[in-house]
């Protein structure tokens, strides 16, 4: 592992640093909605699935889904933060056709969750090694989603679907800890692996369940460290919103060009307007939504169809003890249990899928070699065909059929190599692939010995040869290994080779 | 045969299941007389038709020895609950033929049981008012008159349909809805008797919502008695409404004949203000020596935070309702008048659909939830809403209940307040203080002012003390023997 170093962007005037603190919108798994009944299911006919409350018939009011208030606590306790025992909803005032009560219920001055932190990995996206940072959190709240506005059914009129309306929502605030574009992706990633491990959002970001804005702002080498000493913001520059995005390359993308902006504006003797932008994936470019002048006066106050939330203790600790091993938790676990490096424990337990995939594999197995397997042939092969780990055309159970395979000497690595662009073309189970082709390998020394002594017999000259230059044994090995078609036991080969030259 | 209509609706109910009449009968009654009575404007809808069919349905249960607490009761709703199939617009231009697909709580309880609905009555718009002047349908009319004035008087407001209906014989009971005195005041001005319960008694699951922590169901009727039998019927836990409790509900109908031997009874100074009429003033004195009389002993209290109720209650009532009313914005039900892009039929909308004095409540609370205004203006205000609980809270520490009068003045003529919207506010004087403390409060008739218009005197009780309320207020109904009817003039 190596150091965070310091992440710079040259100007005309010198260096610069990045700033950036994120607001991740996560969906809250959950069969109901934060306030209603009503169904969240994806991809219902438009407006199934509402109910009065989230179409804001007259006279409906709201009541709070208790699953959602635990999943929300769940997330809190994944992030190693306070658990409020006391906290508020309040209503958001704003105007707008996907919004139906004309208020969004959101917590605003007493969220649920409190003050934690998560540990980023971060593997710089121009080379350099792999590092971790922490991150803190400052807070979690719970709040309703907003419909669908549908602009391009019609060149008159807008469409709204209400199914999103009332939807719960996890608003995660970060502290403005995090100093790279990769580190800010690696922040989503870490976040994104830590809620779905918890079963809490299932972080599907191209259905928008997982989305985040980012605060950019740019500052002089220095200035960070001075903020974080006191706390003031000032040593800081003006920040602006990037909203809503939703893939880790965009949020990359979108924060060096937002960062580029700042500089040429505070070059060129321009001041930087806190603003809300928007980042266009087609043109590579942040555009403004609305600048602080037009900022929305929300006119938070508590709502008053809805008590307080008062959390106990015991509900916390009941949620605690269902807690299920966390991503940190389990790449700890993997190189103690597994033996592996925290780069390849990092990279397995990235994502809970894979984890169990290679937990699968390994179960009774060298794990190392499941590990080299499974990072490197399988998940290679994978990334190659742009496929999931779900559509894999090999299970967990064959690969690991494979490495037993390996393992006992049935075959060899190269022959396995042979074995797996088999498995992947359907050819079926690893043992009967090398039943059908005759792949197994030759361990008989006599068989052995027999190819060896002919080999050697056919070639004196370079017998004698090898005695001075041990190095050319190779040469010996690759003809013995040609002559058995790969399946004679390398290692074997290698020992009778010796015995026999006197090497 | 007697006039059913004039009818108690105890007496109703024993009538019913005595088989003296059957409830096609009476409903028949009160069908006929609000067709007679059209000039009250109490009603904004009639449901003849599903009157009777209700109330066959009644009498095919009652035949049976069935039923429940209302069966076949005649019943007048307020137009602020939703009400399945039938046109609820809490009397607003911007609810344009809005109808619901949905039964509120409290209605719901009153079908449940039995009773008949006869129509919604008329309310200010989305109730507010105190004179009911703001309906969109334009204001019910007082039964009651001044001596040998022909001028008409309002029934007060918000629930002046309702007031006007009990009092004018148009239903035997009606459902109302109280935020800053919109049952009692109403009561008041018609000789009814209205209470509003403990916030969180009924569900607001329903009702058209004005200002979300003041709203509280109940019921105004013709006697104190009739108003129990209401109110129990009216409240009820409900898992719907987060603010509704789960709390036991004691035979209020009992409490009402127990009298009030041994009650200590409370006298605020602070609500012997200038302006008070020397008549209310002398009224109030009255039912004090009734009280004493009956057995209970008068103490005097303070309720020192009493003059920044008003202007709090106008504070956060219409914060409330700014964010309430929010909804109302022409694109999902209701009327809309279409504009140029959204933002202009946004204002289209609202600028026509809401009225005057809505609009004014709108701005206000819009204005004061401002950010730079909200800690002086909102968050002062609920500080002195706790101020206010904690005066009341000491001061039951020393009685049981506390006797004021229900409003400054006896009922008034159209237009007499409503070109002055703080004069008009004022009227809530006496009767905000308990939505602002979330207390039960009973309105009683107890006399009549020099020019023949009856007066109430209002009964405060402790949170969920309803018992309270009932036991004085039905003390104050047999001392007063209030039997005064309007003369019947439409």
């Amino acid at each position: 592992m190596s150091v965070r170093t310091p992440y710079t962007i040259k100007g005309d005037t010198g260096d610069w640093e990045l700033v950036m603190g994120l607001e991740v919108h996560a969906q809250v798994s959950s069969n109901a909605k934060l306030f209603s009944g009503a169904a969240t299911a994806f991809g219902a006919d438009p407006n199934c699935n509402v109910s009065l409350v989230d179409a804001a018939m007259p006279g409906m009011l709201p009541v709070l889904n208790r699953f959602c208030v635990e999943q929300a606590i769940r997330t809190g306790l994944g992030l190693k933060a306070q658990i409020n025992h006391y906290s508020r909803f309040d209503r958001k005032n704003y105007f707008y056709p996907d919004l139906p009560q004309g208020y969004q219920i959101s917590q605003f001055a007493h969220p649920i969750v409190g003050e934690g932190e998560i540990e980023v990995d971060v593997e710089p996206a121009h080379g350099g090694e792999a590092y971790s940072f922490t991150c803190r959190i400052e807070r979690l709240h719970l709040e309703q989603d907003a419909g669908k506005s549908i602009h391009d059914m019609d060149p008159n009129s807008t469409y709204v679907d209400l199914n999103r309306s009332g939807v719960a929502l996890m608003e995660i605030v970060s502290r403005p800890d995090v100093r790279t574009p990769a580190e800010a992706a690696a922040y989503v990633k870490k976040l994104r692996a830590i809620v779905i491990a918890l079963g809490t959002c299932d972080g599907d970001m191209e259905k928008g369940n997982l989305r985040a804005d980012v605060n950019v702002s740019v500052c002089k080498p220095g200035q960070y460290e001075k903020y974080r000493e006191t706390g003031d913001f000032s040593h800081l520059g003006t920040r602006c919103e990037i909203k809503n995005m939703n893939s880790f390359r965009f949020i990359q993308q979108a924060i060096e060009y937002e960062a580029r902006r700042q500089i040429e504006i505070i070059e060129a003797g321009g001041k930087v307007d806190q603003e809300t932008r928007l980042f266009d994936p087609n043109k590579g470019e942040t555009r403004s939504m609305r600048s602080k002048e037009d900022a929305h006066d929300y006119r938070y106050f508590p709502d008053p169809d809805l008590l307080p939330l008062e959390v106990e203790q015991a509900w916390i600790d009941e949620i605690r003890a269902t807690l299920p091993e966390l991503p940190d938790e389990k790449r700890a676990r993997f190189e103690s249990e597994y033996g592996l490096s925290r780069y390849d424990a990092g990279v397995l337990t990235a994502d809970a899928d894979k984890a169990a995939f290679f937990e699968a594999v390994a179960k009774g197995r060298d794990a190392k070699l499941a590990a080299n397997w499974v990072t490197q042939e399988l998940f290679g092969y994978l990334n190659k065909e742009g496929l999931e780990l779900s559509e894999s055309p090999v299970s967990a159970e064959d690969l690991g059929g494979l490495i037993a395979l390996i393992s006992d000497d049935t075959i060899s690595g190269k022959i396995a190599k042979d074995v797996f662009g088999r498995m992947i073309s359907g050819e079926g189970k690893p043992a009967d692939i090398v039943e059908k082709h005759g792949l197994k390998q030759v361990t008989d020394t006599g068989a052995i010995e027999k190819v060896v002594d002919e080999i050697i017999a056919a070639n004196p000259e370079q017998a004698e040869k090898v005695k001075e230059k041990p190095q050319t044994l190779g040469w010996f090995v690759g003809q013995v290994m040609k002559a058995s078609g790969g399946k004679a036991n390398p290692k074997a080969v290698n020992e009778i080779l010796r015995a026999k030259l006197g090497v | 045969m007697t006039d059913l209509t004039k009818l108690t609706l105890a007496d109703a109910l024993d009538g019913l299941k005595a088989k003296k009449f059957s409830s096609r009968e009476i409903t028949q009654d009160f069908v006929q007389a609000i067709e007679a009575s059209r000039v009250l404007n109490a009603y904004v809808v009639e449901t003849p038709e599903k009157a009777l069919e209700m109330a066959d349905a009644a009498d095919a249960r009652l035949a049976k020895g069935e039923g429940g607490k209302l069966e076949g009761a005649p019943i007048g709703v307020k137009d602020l609950y939703c009400t399945k199939g039938v046109r609820t617009t809490a009397c607003s231009n911007i609810l344009g033929e809005f109808t619901p697909t949905y039964e509120s709580t409290v209605t719901q309880n009153l079908w449940d049981e039995g009773a008949v609905m006869l129509g919604k009555l008329n309310m200010d718009e989305f109730a507010m008012g105190s004179s009911n002047e703001t309906s969109r349908f334009g204001p019910p009319i007082n039964p009651w008159r001044r001596n040998g004035d022909n001028a008409g008087l309002t029934p007060g407001g918000s629930s002046g349909g309702s007031a006007a209906a009990v009092s004018g014989d148009l239903c035997l009971a009606a459902t109302a809805s109280d935020t800053g005195g919109s049952i009692r005041q109403p009561a008041a001005f018609t000789g009814t008797v209205g209470i509003k319960p403990t916030y969180g008694r009924a569900s607001r699951w329903g009702m058209v919502a004005f200002a979300s922590s003041l709203d509280q169901a109940g019921p105004i009727a013709k006697t104190v008695e009739d108003s129990a039998i209401l109110l129990d019927v009216m409240c009820s836990h409900d898992p719907k409404d987060s603010t509704s409790l789960k709390v036991d509900q004691p035979d209020w109908r009992a409490d009402v004949s127990k009298g009030v031997k041994g009650m200590r009874i409370g006298i605020p100074k602070e609500y012997r203000m200038d302006g008070l009429s020397k008549e209310i003033d002398a009224l109030w004195n009255q039912g004090i020596e009734w009280l004493k009389a009956a057995g209970a002993e008068i103490v005097d209290i303070s309720l020192p935070h009493t003059k920044y109720a008003l202007p709090a209650y106008y504070i956060v009532a219409p914060a409330e309702a700014s964010s309430n009313l929010a909804r109302y914005d022409g694109m999902r039900y209701g009327a809309r008048v279409d504009g140029n892009n959204l933002t202009q039929t946004y204002e289209a909308t609202r600028a026509n659909g809401f009225g005057r004095e809505v609009q004014r409540r709108l701005m206000i609370g819009t204005y004061v939830l401002s950010s730079g205004y909200y800690d002086a203006y909102y968050l002062r205000a609920q500080k002195v809403r706790t101020k206010i609980l904690n005066d009341f809270v000491e001061a039951f520490e020393s009685c049981d209940a506390i006797l004021t009068p229900t409003c400054p003045s006896p009922a008034f003529a159209f237009g007499e307040k409503s070109g002055d919207p703080v004069e008009m506010y004022l009227n809530d004087v006496f009767t905000v203080t308990t939505n602002l403390a979330g207390l039960p409060g009973i309105s009683v008739p107890a006399g009549l002012s020099a020019d023949g218009l009856p007066l109430g005197l209002q009964v405060i009780g402790k949170v969920l003390d309803e018992s309270a309320c009932f036991r004085v207020g039905g003390e104050l109904e047999r001392a007063a023997g209030f039997v005064a009817r309007p003369e019947k003039w439409w």
